[in-house]
């Protein structure tokens, strides 16, 4: 799944250390969740979203569904 | 929002908690091993096989293998999610090599392959290996 979390990192010039931080993950998963490698659960979905102020769906992009619609 | 001061991540640990429940796993894996030695070593050396000693030293294995799953379910629970799926995949990986593993080594005996009768030590030492290579491939993947 992509994600728009690189570009709001940026945007507050966090660190992958700090969005880890204050996901409490690892830099790996935090960093693993950024690239799209891996997907994270709902309750972490959620805690990324309330971190950015963010609707779920303006973070993470399920790119079957955009497939669909186009 | 700053929050560079309150950086304390590495790598593989989400937070102070994590390095606590996996020094405790590590010395539960430790007290394990040696009650392991004194089973088999001190019914040998120390008391010479006398059952009262040798049921006393397997009760303290057993007491100390409890303790060691405990501590590994606590260190689990710790974990985060990748961290967790990457530990969870390696378990999975290395029940299913040590179980196929295992029974065609068994029948190796059996079917006349091998003319001594097969060691749980060399079960023990694949799957430590399969666990061990499951989770750097894990760690890998997720780099």
């Amino acid at each position: 799944m992509k994600n728009r979390l690189k570009v709001l990192r940026a945007e507050r010039d966090w660190t992958q250390a700090d969005l880890a931080n204050a996901l409490d993950v690892s830099r790996q998963t935090a960093n693993a969740i950024e690239k799209g490698k891996f997907d994270p659960s709902l309750p972490l979905a959620f805690k990324i979203a309330r971190l950015f102020t963010l609707p779920i769906e303006e973070i993470f992009f399920d790119e079957e569904a955009t497939f669909i619609s186009k | 929002m700053n929050m560079n001061n309150n950086n304390k991540h590495s790598e593989t640990t989400s937070n102070p908690h994590n390095n606590t429940h996996l020094l405790q796993l590590i010395l539960w894996t430790l007290a394990w091993l040696v009650s392991t030695a004194l089973v088999r070593f001190g019914a040998e050396y120390i008391w010479d096989y006398q059952p009262t000693y040798s049921i006393y030293a397997l009760v303290l294995h057993l007491t100390m293998g409890v303790g060691l799953i405990v501590a590994n379910v606590k260190h689990l629970s710790k974990l985060d999610e990748l961290q967790r799926k990457i530990t969870m995949d390696a378990m999975g990986i290395t029940l299913g090599v040590g179980l196929i593993a295992g029974i065609a080594y068994e029948q190796l005996e059996d079917i006349k392959l091998i003319s001594y009768e097969p060691q749980i030590d060399h079960l023990i030492m694949l799957m430590a290996i399969t666990y061990i290579m499951s989770i750097f491939i894990g760690n890998r993947k997720y780099k």
